[in-house]
């Protein structure tokens, strides 16, 4: 038994300038199915999402149904009112409005006074109907994620929803929190509410989907029984290549001592980690997001200052004021959100990558030539095998892959012996992501202690030889990769 | 009941305790701080400022701000005297026309704001100097002293002696600014143009996707910021007698400070009327005092100053040490 088609697509194209985004899309949603939407970043499932909500009107020729019913002129209100919703990735809420006006804001469209009885009505039967109870005169920015997503499904729900799209939700949750959002998802559809899930996490995938569709390139790879797919075959069918198996995680343990922190917390932020990192050592460093990792990572490159516990470098303690010492001293980090902290998007690549080391290209009168400038870009542009036309062209003209090894040049070319990487592959498609494991393995190689902070799975098994799991500011545990499952793994950190 | 750890979160709440601590000083130091009359006047020499303030605080509640509500007060002030008193129309005429140049004024600012896409406090500090200027460079920088007398005679409404056999009078400036004040509590409160302002301010890109017109709503606060200085510029023709074209020029800070004291974010969406209002009482409480202390005007300046940076910087830091202390107290509990 087969459920009616909700929305049909056929041979739908979108055009940005010279740039086609969408290509030919044929898919359909059933109605009070759950289907799930994946594909690399910049495959064109957000423009997708923008043409059937009415945010991107689609280039003349393509055909598009809603409930049978042929769909010739669109915009967002008539998405809403023919039941699309979409709950965005970043949730679109007003952090400064009561939960019921945030579910119920339709009410406060056009003119005359506000019907806030009504709006706060509407809003309790919507959580009613969700089964969730959440204050409804609290602000919204007072509550966690998790009950901010609430929030926004309401939203969908309030507006006699019948397809909601969920563009990435479970990015920021705990596992428990992702158990309770797929079980609304079943209840959804339970209800006869189509559910279209973004999902990067291949687990959640299949373990929610009734049929998922692949996209690459702005065309539909294909739609699939979930039943038919596992983790691999979906990664090779969203980027056409066979992901490298493990590498062998080597003992360090004998070696020299590069990096150690003895008892080290910062009040609020972690809480008596002890590690020691060896020469030529990957050490992974994973746990949910808040449990204190990139705050301990700026600590170590001395950013901020640990209130006690000890951190020695070279068997030296050290406390350092600023990260000119810890630079000094041999430590270089790359930051997790490289696009607001890492790059200064309008500068080029070589204004880019030499700010670290400039002063070490002074001549003996302390001025800078150009030459030398260009030829330190050259050489590490050459060696990373970043792609690219000319040093002088601004940072942002590159993929996503290609700026991130802008910015490990930046470190690399401090000549660091320890390297603290913080989420080295965010942001980057996943087949650019195993060159950036080649190259972490090969500085490894040459001897370089590196700290990697990660939550996938997959790029810690690819790179480490010991993985270290914190856990509200605290070190809960230490595995080896070649002790350990990935799956394993992820139930201990998600548990 | 809200507890009073949430009444402890709201700077109105600090505000409203500071200025009990001030008025308790100020009437043990002067002993004629604490009459009826003297705030009653006090309540008058600051009714332009709030008038001003409420149209100010439309905007900032939208996500923008304004700098050049005091030049539009001054140039409506200055066309409604002149159509008043070179061609002796009557208040029918002479009000709308005045309120309508200031309104005029607000949608220029928002024209700009909109369509160069430059950020609000360049572009109102810009058209500030321009309106201003402008008005300078037309008038020569020469008052009119012989308003009409409808519009330079003292209206009292109501009048009544104190124990102390003071004189009280409740006069035109303070009914307009109560006014003011309950309109845009109405507007931001209980109407669906207010809901949406705070909802542009709270998150511009949200609003866009529930198909908010951003831009209209940025003429309407623009416009009704301007409105509000129209009315205070008339108001305060009123209450000297005359029209003077610089006399409400250097105000801006001074509103602002009280906006900002009261608890509206330049950030935008966050803010209320009563903490607007507890804002300038306590300017207004701070001038007073250092004038019966007899103590230099320039303080008033220093300490108007360090309010914008006590203020914000406190926000500030507050915001930055809740979010750190969420980091550990958000991790799951095993």
């Amino acid at each position: 038994m087969t459920a009616p088609v909700f929305l049909e697509l056929r041979n739908v194209f979108k055009t940005f300038g010279n740039f086609q985004a969408l290509r030919g899309i044929d898919w359909d949603v059933r109605e009070g199915e759950i289907h799930c939407l994946v594909g690399e970043n910049g495959c064109g499932k957000s423009t997708l999402i923008k043409a059937v909500s009415g945010v991107h009107a689609p280039d003349a020729g393509g055909d598009m149904r809603i409930a049978g019913q042929e769909i010739l002129s669109f915009d967002p209100m008539r998405a809403r009112a023919l039941g699309i919703q979409v709950v965005f990735q970043d949730l679109a809420l007003f952090p400064n409005l009561s939960v019921a006006e945030n579910i119920a804001f339709d009410g406060n469209l056009g003119r005359g006074l506000s019907p806030k009885a009504a709006i706060r009505r509407k809003a309790r039967e919507t959580l009613d109907r969700l089964g969730h109870d959440l204050p409804l005169d609290l602000q919204v920015e007072s509550l966690s994620i998790a009950e901010r997503q609430i929030v926004a499904i309401a939203r969908g729900l309030a507006g006699s929803a019948r397809l909601i799209f969920m563009d990435e939700p479970t990015a920021s949750l705990t596992r428990a929190e992702v158990r309770r959002l797929l079980d609304l998802v079943r209840k959804l559809s339970a209800a006869g509410i189509a559910v279209v899930f973004v999902s990067h996490r291949l687990d959640e995938v299949s373990a929610i989907a009734e049929r998922i569709t692949v996209m690459r390139d702005g065309r539909m790879v294909g739609t699939y029984p979930a039943s038919a797919l596992d983790q691999r075959t979906l990664i090779h069918l969203m980027t056409g290549i066979e992901i490298a198996s493990h590498h062998v995680a080597r003992d360090c343990a004998s070696r020299d001592v590069v990096l150690e922190a003895r008892h080290l917390s910062r009040r609020g932020e972690y809480d008596d980690v002890s590690l020691a990192l060896h020469e030529g050592e990957v050490l992974g460093l994973t746990g949910l997001l808040g449990a204190g990792r990139t705050e301990l990572a700026l600590s170590l490159f001395g950013m901020t200052k640990p209130d006690s516990g000890a951190l020695i470098v070279h068997g030296q303690e050290r406390r350092f004021r600023t990260n000119q010492d810890a630079l000094a001293a041999g430590i270089a980090y790359v930051s997790e959100d490289r696009l607001n902290l890492g790059i200064n998007a309008e500068q080029s690549i070589v204004d880019n990558l030499d700010i670290a080391v400039l002063p070490g290209l002074a001549n003996r009168f302390g001025l800078i030539s150009d030459e030398s400038r260009t030829q330190l870009a050259k050489n590490w542009v050459a060696r990373l095998n970043i792609k690219l036309s000319s040093v002088e062209d601004a940072i942002n003209t590159l993929s996503g892959g290609n700026q991130q090894r802008v910015i490990l040049a930046r470190w690399l070319a401090s000549h660091p012996k320890i390297l603290i990487l913080d989420s080295p592959t965010v942001g980057v498609d996943i087949k650019n992501k195993e060159g950036i494991y080649a190259l972490i393995r090969e500085l490894s190689d040459q001897g370089v202690g590196i700290l990697v902070i990660s939550d996938e799975m997959i790029e810690l098994f690819a790179t480490c030889d010991r993985i270290l799991h914190m856990r509200n500011g605290r070190i809960a545990g230490e595995y080896s990769p070649s002790l350990i499952t990935e799956q394993a793994l992820e139930e201990r950190i998600y548990a | 009941m809200p507890d009073l750890s949430s009444l402890r979160n709201r700077p109105e709440f600090w505000l409203a305790a500071v200025i009990a601590v001030f008025v308790l000083a100020l009437s043990l130091a002067t002993p004629s701080f604490l009459s009826i009359s003297n705030f009653v006047d006090l309540t008058e020499s600051y009714a332009v400022q709030a008038i001003m303030a409420t149209g100010l605080f439309v905007v900032l509640i939208a996500g923008g701000i304004d700098i050049s509500f005091a030049a539009t007060a001054s140039v409506a002030q200055y066309v409604a005297a002149l159509l008043a008193t070179r061609f002796g129309l009557s208040p029918i005429l002479v009000i709308p026309a005045g309120l309508a140049v200031g309104t005029l004024l607000g949608f220029i600012n928002a024209t700009l704001i909109h369509y160069a896409r430059v950020n609000s406090i360049i572009i109102t500090i810009a058209t500030m100097n321009v309106y201003f200027a402008l008005l300078m460079y037309a008038t020569g920088g020469h008052s009119i002293y012989n308003l009409p007398e409808w519009w330079s005679e003292r209206i009292t409404f109501l009048q009544f002696e104190t124990a102390g056999s003071d004189l009280v009078r409740i006069t035109l400036p303070i009914v307009v600014m109560v006014a003011s004040l309950g309109l845009c509590w109405v507007l931001l409160n209980r109407s669906k143009t207010g809901r949406q302002l705070y909802a542009i301010g709270g998150n511009a890109e949200a609003a866009r996707r529930i198909g908010l017109n951003i831009s209209r709503l940025q003429f309407f606060a623009y416009g009704f910021a301007g409105f509000m200085a129209a009315l205070a510029g008339l108001v305060q023709a009123n209450r000297v007698g005359e029209a003077v074209p610089n006399a409400l020029y250097g105000t801006e800070l001074s509103v602002l400070s009280a906006a900002v004291l009261g608890g509206a974010s330049l950030l935008g969406g966050v803010g209320t009327i009563g903490g607007i209002t507890l804002g300038i009482l306590m300017l207004a409480i701070i001038q007073n005092g250092l004038n019966l202390l007899d103590i230099s005007p320039y303080c008033f300046e220093i300490i108007t100053g360090a309010i914008i940076l006590a203020s914000t910087s406190l926000t500030a830091v507050s915001v930055r040490s809740r979010t750190r202390s969420r980091l550990v107290e958000e991790a799951p509990n095993v």
